[in-house]
């Protein structure tokens, strides 16, 4: 499904290198864990791989299916089925979540050549994902997470990746500012959209995401690079003795 | 060559509902309205003397009077100078090179019913996505229970081309006619009216608009009668080098209501023209007048070449007690907007709203706003602003709020943003306020602002393009005003936000 080979990226303005050459591949079906401590790189991958500008990609390359990601737009990079759950996803004040939700649809649909969905099936469609992810109706006809709590923000994107039904999935610290609650019900939202069509890369600090979203696989990345790749045990480890034993062991 | 070889194709309105919406979602081009329509005009010599106000006035069939009412207009016109405080850079006008009236000849005899009307005038309104059937309906919104229906009057250059459902209006009382015809068949109404809101001399285009308009709407609603329909004024301009000055006058008596909507175009020429209208409105006791424009006249091109010169005075006057008014603007075209629509709070309790977007991209330049000016005692005015400038434009808000020693216990709250994109263009704002009592009160807040990167890029994130998700942005940013408009036409006005602002990103 997302294959990434030997990523390099610097930030455009400066002369900082983030990424030293990431290699990952995510198969079809499978969900693939990264952890990693604060500045490693996870977040710019994210970001990198949506087309957020800003990077400058010195070497290498990422493709979705076989096709080249890092050459398309943003916005063609979603209709090809790439989609990120934003860590802090953005307030656009004065727009309607519906209408959000129904021109990013649409948007994508044309993109594909598809027809447009008619405003009825729209508003079928939305009120059956939204009622699986205990969204009520008033919180569709607010502004695009403008007011929404933490909580609510993160079902918010969780609710437009199950109308967009991408398939590669991206979450970009679904966890941070969630309390236990929200984010089992973050988690039962991720989860019921697991099917063998569709992958995930879930970025995350802590294990404990990972109780609620079981990985197949999880990587650990380090200054710009992943470092050590392993089954679930291996976020279990970071939890008991956090990163440090890990990068000391690479680095030895 | 027989007209019927030069005729656009029209296919058949049928579920127009469904056929306006497309035509809205279609209109993603640059500007639509572009094409002229082929048609042999008749012009009155170029240039402006006595004999032309003299001629327009005998085209149009004026009792003396009104005749001389223009002549009067003229000379005092001839006496002033044109006023250039506003923040508008254009070249100087020369108001000798210019056609006052231009009428197709088909218009020679006047048409009694729509059904008589030049084909090819029909075709253009046809085209343009105006309903001149009565059968045909403006479409409403989707999501709407039932399309509101639209009594329309189209001018055409100098003329008024046809009026919808003049004969349901009537007996309601509701006179809508074009302002000509109002000139001849009510001029008791019109001569106690006309230039009472807007006098002959008010300014420098409102006075010359009153030598040589030729025609425009008249709006008359009896006491009690609220209107049973939405009244529509639209505008084209199509002859070359044609000045186009319309009147507008709309009186509402006691305890009546009505709602009116104006839409501008023009064709792409690369020469500017000059567009100077004048609007009175008067609203007696417990009367109610909504007024709302959709101004899409060519702006120009992308090097600021051509476009249509907008020198608009609109005002309204609250006679009587708790009289209210609501002028709702969308401004997206012209290549210079010169405009603000203000009310008159005479009346006690009176109460004035202005709800304004105002969007300048490549070369426009906008210089718009509104006076409140508060008379009567416990009056309230509410101003919202949203200002959207883009590529090399220059849009200035423009705006005078005035209380009088007598408007005791009057409020007033502007709110004025700006929204820019791109860091070529500049938001102004330019706030007068002036309060003569102690127990009135102010408020104005202002907001400049960038569209901002994330936004964008969220909206791209989830499929959407560049263009789109700036259209987006900025019909969030102004959300209140459209909020503001009718029905009927805030799905046009969103639609027009996104095409103004076309290239304006990347």
């Amino acid at each position: 499904m997302l294959k990434i080979n030997n990523l390099h990226v610097k930030l455009e303005e400066e002369e900082k290198v983030i990424l030293r050459g990431v290699d990952l591949e995510v198969e079809a079906g499978k969900v693939h864990a990264i952890m990693g401590p604060n500045g490693s790189g996870k977040s710019t991958l994210s970001y990198v791989l949506s087309g957020r500008d800003g990077y400058e990609v010195t070497d290498g390359s990422a493709t979705l299916e076989g096709e080249e990601l890092l050459e398309m737009e943003p916005e063609e990079r979603a209709a090809a089925g790439l989609f990120l759950a934003f860590q802090y996803p953005v307030e656009i004040p004065g727009v309607g979540n519906m209408t959000f939700l129904r021109t990013a649809l649409n948007a994508q649909r044309k993109a594909r050549g598809e027809e447009e969905i008619s405003a009825g099936d729209f508003l079928k469609l939305v009120r059956e994902k939204a009622a699986s992810l205990k969204i009520d109706a008033d919180m569709m006809k607010r502004p695009v997470n403008v007011g929404f709590s933490g909580g609510e923000k993160k079902r918010n994107e969780i609710l437009q990746m199950a109308l967009l039904e991408p398939k590669m999935c991206i979450l970009d610290e679904t966890d941070s500012g969630l309390d236990v609650d929200a984010m089992k019900l973050v988690s039962e939202g991720v989860n019921a959209l697991r099917d063998e069509g569709r992958a995930f890369l879930v970025i995350t600090h802590y294990q404990r995401l990972l109780d609620h979203i079981r990985p197949d696989v999880v990587h650990i990345m380090a200054n710009g690079r992943i470092v050590k790749t392993g089954g679930p045990e291996l976020a279990l480890e970071v939890e008991k003795n956090g990163y440090a034993d890990i990068l000391s062991e690479v680095e030895a | 060559m027989a007209l019927e070889d030069t005729l656009p194709e029209i296919e058949v309105r049928e579920g127009v509902d469904r056929e306006t919406i497309e035509t809205v979602q279609a209109m993603a081009g640059k500007y639509k309205h572009g094409w002229e329509t082929e048609i042999e005009m008749e012009f009155a010599p170029k240039g402006l003397n006595e004999e032309i106000v003299r001629l327009i006035s005998a085209k149009n069939g004026e009792p003396e009077w009104m005749t001389e009412w223009r002549l009067a207009a003229y000379r005092r016109w001839l006496e002033m100078t044109e006023p250039r405080w506003a923040m508008l850079n254009y070249p100087e006008i020369d108001y000798q090179d210019l056609y006052y009236y231009a009428k197709p000849k088909s218009m020679e005899v006047k048409p009694k019913s729509l059904d008589e009307v030049d084909p090819k005038l029909l075709a253009t309104y046809e085209k343009l996505g105006i309903p001149l059937k009565e059968q045909a309906l403006l479409a409403g919104v989707e999501g709407a229970d039932a399309p509101q229906r639209v009594a329309v009057d189209a001018v055409f250059d100098s003329v008024s081309v046809g009026t919808t459902f003049k004969a349901e209006l009537a007996k309601a009382g509701v006179i809508f006619c074009s302002i000509s015809e109002a000139i001849r068949e009510y001029p008791e109404l019109v001569k106690k009216y006309l230039g009472t809101v807007v006098p002959q001399s008010d300014n420098y285009f409102a006075t010359l608009n009153s030598a040589v308009f030729s025609d425009g709407s008249f709006v008359y609603i009896p006491e009690g009668v609220r209107c049973p329909m939405e009244l529509s004024t639209y505008f084209r301009i199509n002859a070359e080098n044609t000045g186009q000055f319309e009147r507008t006058l709309i009186v509402a008596e006691k305890g009546s209501y009505v709602s009116y909507l104006e839409g501008c175009t023009a064709p792409k020429r690369d020469t500017n023209q000059l567009h100077a209208a004048v609007v009175e409105i008067v609203v007696l006791e417990d009367a109610e007048v909504k007024y709302s424009t959709v101004q899409n006249w060519f702006p120009g091109d992308e090097e600021g070449k051509g476009g249509i010169y907008n020198f608009v005075t609109k005002r309204a006057d609250c006679r009587g007690d708790r009289a209210k008014v609501m002028w709702t603007q969308v401004e997206t075209g012209s290549a210079i907007t010169w405009k603000y629509p203000s009310c008159i709070l005479r009346g006690n309790e009176s109460q004035g709203e202005f709800y304004s977007i105002a969007i300048a991209n490549n070369a426009q330049q906008a210089d718009t706003g509104t006076k409140m000016i508060h008379l009567g005692k416990n009056t309230r005015s509410r101003i919202v602003s949203k200002g959207i400038s883009a590529g090399r434009a220059q849009n200035t808000y423009r705006g005078q709020v005035t209380m009088h020693p007598r408007a005791t216990d009057s409020r007033n709250y502007t709110q004025c943003d700006s929204l820019l994109i791109g860091d070529q263009c500049g938001a102004h704002t330019v706030p007068y306020i002036e309060v003569k009592n102690n127990s009135s009160r102010v408020e104005h807040e202002a907001t400049t602002s960038k569209v901002d990167d994330d936004q964008l890029f969220y909206c791209r994130s989830r499929g959407m393009d560049e263009e789109e998700a700036v259209a987006l942005v900025v019909n969030g940013f102004c959300k209140e005003v459209l909020q503001a408009l009718p029905m009927e036409f805030a799905m046009e006005a969103q639609a027009l936000v996104a095409i103004s602002l076309e290239g304006s990103v990347g």
